[in-house]
């Protein structure tokens, strides 16, 4: 289900916290599972969950919690965009409904056509003196996004 | 770069330097001097935590609590496993400064968490970092390695015979987790939901051990408070303000950012350097610390120090530091709502108050945007703020009542006008 | 002792209790829905909220914790204004249909919403909906109503062992649900409809069938386990059994049920049910009156007798029959010259019968086995056949009891278990040796059983060490009890646990096996201890042919150690009497007289449980059809036999012959007497079967309750072994099998289980194996 790389990850993980107490390890695990497929389908959480020894619904409870699993497959880039109020203050909706438009996407959490890009809402980045700010799948954040900023992203990723 | 003022933490700190963060640039900066001297003299924990007393410092993480006084309170002398916790993981709308500080100086971080856990009997910890900022989650595992590699961490540090682990958590999008015992539970791999109290944490905590639980900005300034004593620390400060501070602005100025400057700054002068109101706008409001704080109207903002008591006198909270600043072209309505909704989607949903009331608010707050509003909106809203407050195990609720508390207080006209004309008082635009 | 001050009033309590607890102990209520006694405290609902004089806010009366001086007030402006607010919030999107709802009537938000709650709502935003979840046959949900309480997701956490339901997503999003796809499936799950405070969980089966004020409640106790769990049943108006639920007993079943005996009722209304007396002639079966049954099975009887001696009558009852029909049966049948009686219809090995000192029991009260620090539990599918004492042992072992296992089947028992030890049947007692060996090792002390020839291992080691260190209780259980060298298993219980300064108990399955022995239903021995008698035991019966059988409250061919045995010997007997509540087509086929008797719910009665409490019951519904009672049908039979003292009026009367059951404890003994016992390691020549009673197939009842047999435990496969015996015969997980045992063959399909030895083949008794033969006895298997 999971690659060796992965599986790898994930023992380390697991060494970071005391023998008895492997359940620790599930919000890194689930980390891990979705950096390499994308998503966490049911499938998988049961994977990640009888790998790191807990009960199904315990992992289930943990991605449903956390807002960064994603529970539905979603475009190979997800841009998630603040619009709490300090982003917002500074653009942080407008460069929401810019993404929008500029991707033909028709609302939040929506899909661009090919498939490539996901639009979210974020709450607090906890980068409200960068807005505004734009997180690309989860893991790299992107500062002072004006349109210029946002065009040149996207050509990036593309 | 966003670090316009330094303080202690960010003293001698080129941020424009992409190695600053390393362990070489931090030992040059006089870092892991205060843990040496510790380790080597045998500086009693008694000690160590008598000098965080002078210190005067406060816990920054928003309550304001004295650290070595928190300190004070484990179990140390008890046998058995004990944690000391870092809290990084940021997620107050407007706060941004413990990324900065784990982005600039980790080590600063790592340094504090040893010399915490030698003073409190602990031999491991672990710092927990907000999901959203995953990169610095990963900077601070490379510095965690650097250390480990110089024998600052792990077993027998610096050949002292004191041994201890330190390990990162991450987050995954859940602002609730920036509560202490939420954050253990989610260490622990739970959801996380905060805890009630009693048992707290220095008897039951992470596993069920006794555990300390500091912000990340509080233990980064452990090591200069040891090395350079705490009254030198206390002394930047104002009585019972110790030290410097960092305040993280955002919203309607010139130069948003985190400024390191000592408590008891009149806020104009904060204000000041950050380069004064964008593009000369008139100030309307300004939350004071991080959005759970209530909101203070311009005019009494200006006449405010940013202190912890100054701040409490004109009704809100310094909070962890974060200051939002609102022109005069914002909608009070609408801003509340963001907010609203905020506070609503973040709500862990155990406590009944809490989850129904949180949804309850936001809903009669969009309705009132969107121009439903009813006439006895503004005394329902202030009737469920009331069945929720002090009603809850966590503070959530609370900081979700504040601002509607606050906003239509000082702006109660614009409410009004919105329920009555079903459209904003202000020609709103957010910039 | 602190002392504080509740409502005015000054009170003391235990350092440490919360105030609530303190309150409900002094008779005051303070209304709460999370909270509940037997889980953690979560403190989530708020509903609790109380004064406390100085305190900052209102405080959660559940999880505060009492201090010296302080004054409490529950029912102060703030407390009712705090509650009066949580009830609102809880109200909101609460959907408001008490009348349909199937918790309506016995709700308690709606009990405290008719206190607590506002007369009209201020909340006019769209209402929250939350999709309903499949828990599987038992508990059927309307999530829209639940309040988020958790308590059913830590009974299923704490409790039962395995959290099989979580309290997903987050803010008013949260949902209580399994894992996606996933049913609940614990044994233990009916119980969350009871923790369930409003009508988000009820029970399947009872759905919709009545409304709770219009049913009538009665006491009872539960038939299925020898734990004798309290219930109360609930009949509806046409005198039909609708409902069970638990009737607190902290010493036995505390506020709980099993499964088995929450959803057991629906067996009760089986279409085969035996409801008029029928008997047989030139192979036809006709319904009779009751005078014409009785005299003819009377007849049939006394006929055997005259032509064939009283020796050629053998008399098996379950132990699921009552105190009084047992006493009956026996007294009736001794009378008439007949000492071939026994209950111990699974057991092959009865060479202790006569060497015992007593009556075996679990070897102290509930309560004390679980405050034991070591337990060693040999031979038990523990689960299977205990589902709630398991629970208890499983709290026990949490607080840090040492729990060992020594088994042919491994379990997880959801608990931490020190040792468990999976093992051949045939090496059982060599294990048990080895664990006597270490404890004579550590202790220095020396035993006149010969262990030459016994070394013990790490394991072994580790348990004797256990048991030595904390006078542990060794516990004996039902496939212990099948074993061909059961007598061998007692006398080295009984020996560990002398050297160890320990306990000896036994696992009794069936409601009734301790009331069994006490009112001498045993061929060695009669009423109370009281004088030795020589008939023949349960197999011997059945070995060598009888010409006539009676029959008590059993499908023997399912409820015996061989069906096969069982039914060439009922086939073969020129009569078999049988008085049952059911009927099948095997026994249309063996029967000649089928007296329908009403099975527990329809007869006063009496049971003593595993650890001797007497416990008597009363009918609690009319007998269906015509059946009736089982002791009065063996007071006629006795009459029409001629037979002094069956002149009872009333079930008083049969009671007033039992009375010292109501202090069994100087009857009660495990101890067995050793002469000359040697161990020497097993020799495993060929397979052999193990002979698993399903938690749902353990009594003519059960077999027959719908639901439970839609649970996945009554689908467990039949036929199962493990992967190195797989390869060995050259088969793969659902591989069609042949197996054979003795003259029966059969086609199987393999399910491929770990949990068993090496030469062990699994072999379930249900209705597909019924022309199988022992147990435990050798087995086939060809690919
Ligand atoms: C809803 C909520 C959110 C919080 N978020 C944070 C946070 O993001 N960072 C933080 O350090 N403390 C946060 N706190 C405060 C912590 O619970 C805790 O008081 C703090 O980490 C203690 O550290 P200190 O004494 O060094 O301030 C939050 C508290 C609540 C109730
Ligand atoms: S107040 Fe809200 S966020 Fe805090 S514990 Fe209760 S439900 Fe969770
Ligand atoms: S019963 Fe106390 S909070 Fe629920």
């Amino acid at each position: 289900m999971l690659s060796l790389e992965s599986l790898k990850q994930i023992d380390v993980e697991l060494a970071k916290y005391p023998a008895d107490c492997r359940r620790s390890a599930i919000m890194s695990a689930l980390r891990i599972a979705q950096t390499e497929l994308g998503w966490l389908s049911t499938d998988t959480i049961e994977f990640v969950a009888s790998y790191i020894k807990i009960p199904a619904t315990q992992a289930l409870e943990v991605a449903t919690f956390y807002g960064m699993y994603n529970l539905k497959p979603v475009g190979k880039y997800k841009l998630a965009v603040c619009t709490n109020l300090p982003c917002a203050l500074r653009g942080g909706v407008a460069t929401a409904e810019y993404l929008l438009g500029k991707l033909n996407i028709a609302k939040l959490g929506g899909t661009s056509a090919d498939g490539k890009f996901t639009v979210v809402e974020a709450e607090c980045l906890g980068a409200c003196g960068d807005a505004p700010v734009l997180l690309v799948n989860n893991h790299k954040m992107c500062s002072f996004m004006s349109p210029e900023a946002i065009d040149k992203k996207l050509a990036e990723l593309i | 770069m966003a670090i316009f003022e330094k303080g202690v933490i960010f003293a001698g700190i080129d941020t424009n330097n992409p190695d600053c963060w390393r362990l070489d640039e931090y030992l040059k900066r006089g870092g892991y001097q205060a843990l040496k001297r510790i380790l080597n003299e045998k500086i009693t924990p008694e000690n160590v935590i008598a000098e965080m007393k002078t210190s005067g410092l406060r816990g920054r993480g928003g309550a304001g609590f004295p650290t070595g006084l928190k300190w004070s309170f484990m179990p140390r002398t008890m046998p058995g496993q004990k944690y000391i916790v870092c809290n990084t993981d940021e997620g107050e709308p407007g706060t941004f400064k413990d990324r900065d500080i784990i982005r600039f100086n980790p080590h600063a971080v790592i340094e504090g968490m040893i010399i915490a856990g030698y003073s409190i009997g602990a031999s491991a910890g672990y710092n927990y970092i907000h999901g959203e900022i995953f990169e610095l989650y990963q900077r601070f595992e490379a510095a965690l390695a650097e250390a480990r590699a110089a024998n600052l961490l792990g077993t027998n540090i610096v050949g002292s015979g004191f041994d201890f682990e330190l390990h990162a958590h991450h987050g995954y999008g859940a602002y609730i987790c920036g509560d202490e015992t939420a954050l253990l539970n989610s260490i622990e791999g739970r959801k996380g939901q905060p805890r009630f109290k009693p048992p707290f944490p220095a008897g039951h905590g992470l596993y069920g051990k006794p555990t300390t639980i500091n912000n990340t900005e509080s233990l980064a300034s452990v090591p200069y408070i040891l090395r350079d004593g705490g009254q030198e620390f206390m002394d930047k400060g104002i009585p019972n303000n110790g030290g410097t501070k960092l305040f993280s602005i955002s919203g309607h100025v010139e130069r948003p950012g985190n400024y390191e400057i000592p408590l008891g700054t009149p806020f104009s002068k904060l204000l000041e350097m950050a380069g004064g109101m964008r593009g000369g706008k008139k100030m309307k409001a300004v939350i004071p610390g991080g959005s759970s704080a209530p909101v203070l109207p311009a005019e009494i903002m200006m006449q405010c120090n940013m202190d912890y008591d100054s701040i409490a006198k004109a009704g809100s909270m310094l909070g962890s530091g974060a200051v939002i600043v609102m022109d005069e072209d914002v909608c009070m309505v609408k801003a509340l709502e963001r907010l609203a909704y905020f506070y609503h989607e973040e709500s862990c949903g155990q406590c009944t108050p809490c989850r129904e009331g949180t949804g309850w608010l936001y809903q009669i707050i969009h309705r009132i945007e969107n121009g439903l509003g009813r006439p006895d909106d503004l005394e329902l809203l202030d009737s469920i703020g009331n069945q929720m407050t002090g009603r809850t195990i966590c503070a959530l609720a609370e900081a979700a009542v504040f601002p509607v508390r606050s906003f239509t207080k000082h702006f109660r006209a614009e409410f009004e006008y919105h329920i009555e004309h079903k459209k904003c008082l202000v020609d709103h635009r957010w910039y | 002792m602190i002392e504080f001050e509740l409502d005015g009033k000054t009170v003391q309590a235990k350092p440490g209790s919360t105030i609530l607890e303190v309150a409900l102990s002094e008779g005051k209520y303070i209304p709460h829905f999370c909270y509940h006694k037997k889980l953690s405290i979560a403190a989530n609902c708020r509903m609790c909220l109380v004064e406390v004089e100085k305190a900052r806010a209102p405080a959660p009366a559940c999880a505060t914790p009492v201090t010296e001086g302080m004054k409490v007030h529950t029912c102060s402006k703030l407390a009712v204004e705090a509650q009066k607010g949580v009830m609102e919030f809880l109200l909101i999107n609460h959907p408001l249909d008490c009348p349909i709802c199937d918790q309506g009537g016995e709700c308690q938000l709606q009990d405290l919403a008719v206190g607590y709650g506002r007369g009209a709502s201020r909340f006019e935003e769209a209402k929250r909906a939350v999709v309903d979840k499949d828990l599987g046959p038992l508990v059927k949900t309307t999530m829209t109503r639940c309040i988020h309480c958790s308590r059913c997701v830590r009974f299923s956490d704490e409790i039962a062992g395995y959290q099989e339901l979580g309290m997903s997503y987050r803010n008013n999003h949260v949902e209580v649900m399994p894992f996606i796809g996933k049913t609940v499936d614990s044994e233990l799950s009916g119980n969350i409809i009871d923790v369930c405070p409003v009508g988000a969980l009820t029970s399947k089966p009872f759905r919709d069938v009545a409304r709770s004020w219009e049913l009538s409640r009665r006491k009872s106790i539960a038939p299925h386990d020898a734990l004798g769990s309290n219930i109360q049943v609930h009949i509806d108006k046409y005198h039909k059994v609708v409902r069970v639920l638990p009737l607190e007993n902290e010493a036995l079943n505390e506020c709980w049920l099993s499964d088995r005996d929450r959803f057991s009722y629906e067996g009760l209304y089986h279409a085969e049910r035996a409801t008029e007396p029928m008997i047989k002639q030139d192979g036809k079966w006709h319904k009779v009156d009751w005078e014409t049954a009785l005299t003819y099975a009377a007849k049939s009887i006394n006929g055997v007798k005259i032509d064939h001696g009283a020796d050629a009558i053998g008399v098996l009852a379950s132990a699921i029959s009552t105190s009084e029909e047992l006493h009956l049966l026996q007294k009736m049948m001794r009378a008439f010259g007949v000492n071939n009686l026994d209950y111990r219809l699974e057991q092959q090995d009865f060479s202790l019968d006569g060497k015992t000192e007593g009556v075996s029991y679990l070897g102290s009260s509930v309560l004390d086995l679980i405050a034991n620090k070591a337990v060693l539990v040999v031979g038990s599918v523990l689960r299977e056949e205990h589902p709630l004492l398991t629970q208890r042992l499983r709290q026990a072992s949490k607080r840090g009891m040492e729990l060992h296992s020594i088994n042919v089947m491994a379990q997880d028992l959801l608990a931490p278990v020190a040792t468990e030890i999976t093992l051949d049947p045939r090496e059982l007692v060599y294990a048990l040796a080895q664990v006597l060996q270490a404890t004579l090792e550590i202790t220095n002390k020396s035993s006149n059983v010969d262990l030459s020839q016994v070394i013990p291992n790490a394991k072994t080691q580790a348990i004797a060490a256990s048991l030595v260190k904390n006078q542990g209780h060794v516990l004996l259980g039902r496939v212990a009890r099948g074993l061909a060298n059961y007598s061998e298993l007692v006398l080295l219980a009984n020996e560990i646990a002398r050297v160890c300064d320990g306990k000896i108990g036994t696992l009794p399955s069936l409601a009734n096996e301790v009331g069994a022995q006490l009112v001498g239903f045993t061929p060695y021995r009669a009423a109370f201890n009281g004088y030795f008698t020589k008939g023949l035991n349960a197999r011997q019966m059945l070995e060598n042919q009888r010409k006539a059988y009676v029959l008590l409250n059993t499908e023997l061919e399912q409820d015996g150690y061989s069906s096969q045995l069982a039914l060439a010997a009922l086939n073969k007997a020129e009569t078999v009497v049988v008085m049952s509540a059911y009927t099948n087509d095997d026994m249309l086929e063996y029967a000649d007289v089928i007296l329908p008797i009403t099975p527990f719910s329809e007869t006063a009665g009496s049971y003593v449980n595993l650890e001797g409490t007497w416990q008597k019951f009363n009918g609690v519904t009319r007998p269906l059809g015509e059946a009736k009672p089982a002791w009065k049908i063996l007071r006629v039979i006795a009459n029409k036999l001629g037979l002094d003292g069956f002149e009872y009026t009333s079930i008083e009367d049969v009671r007033a012959e039992l009375s010292n059951l109501a202090d069994t404890s100087s009857y009660l003994n495990n101890q067995a007497n050793i002469d000359g016992l040697k161990i020497v390691p097993a020799q495993l020549n060929g397979l052999i079967r193990f002979g698993i009673t399903g938690i749902y197939n353990s009594d003519s009842i059960i077999r027959r309750s719908h639901s439970l047999q839609q649970t996945p435990w009554a689908k467990l496969p039949t036929l199962a072994l493990n992967a190195k015996l797989a390869k060995i015969l050259g088969v793969v997980d659902s591989s069609e099998v042949q197996v054979k045992q003795a003259h029966a063959q059969r086609k199987f399909t393999v399910s491929v289980c770990d949990d068993l030895a090496d030469s062990v083949v699994l072999l379930a008794k249900n209705s597909t194996t019924l022309s199988f033969a022992g147990s435990f006895d050798a087995i086939e298997v060809n690919a």
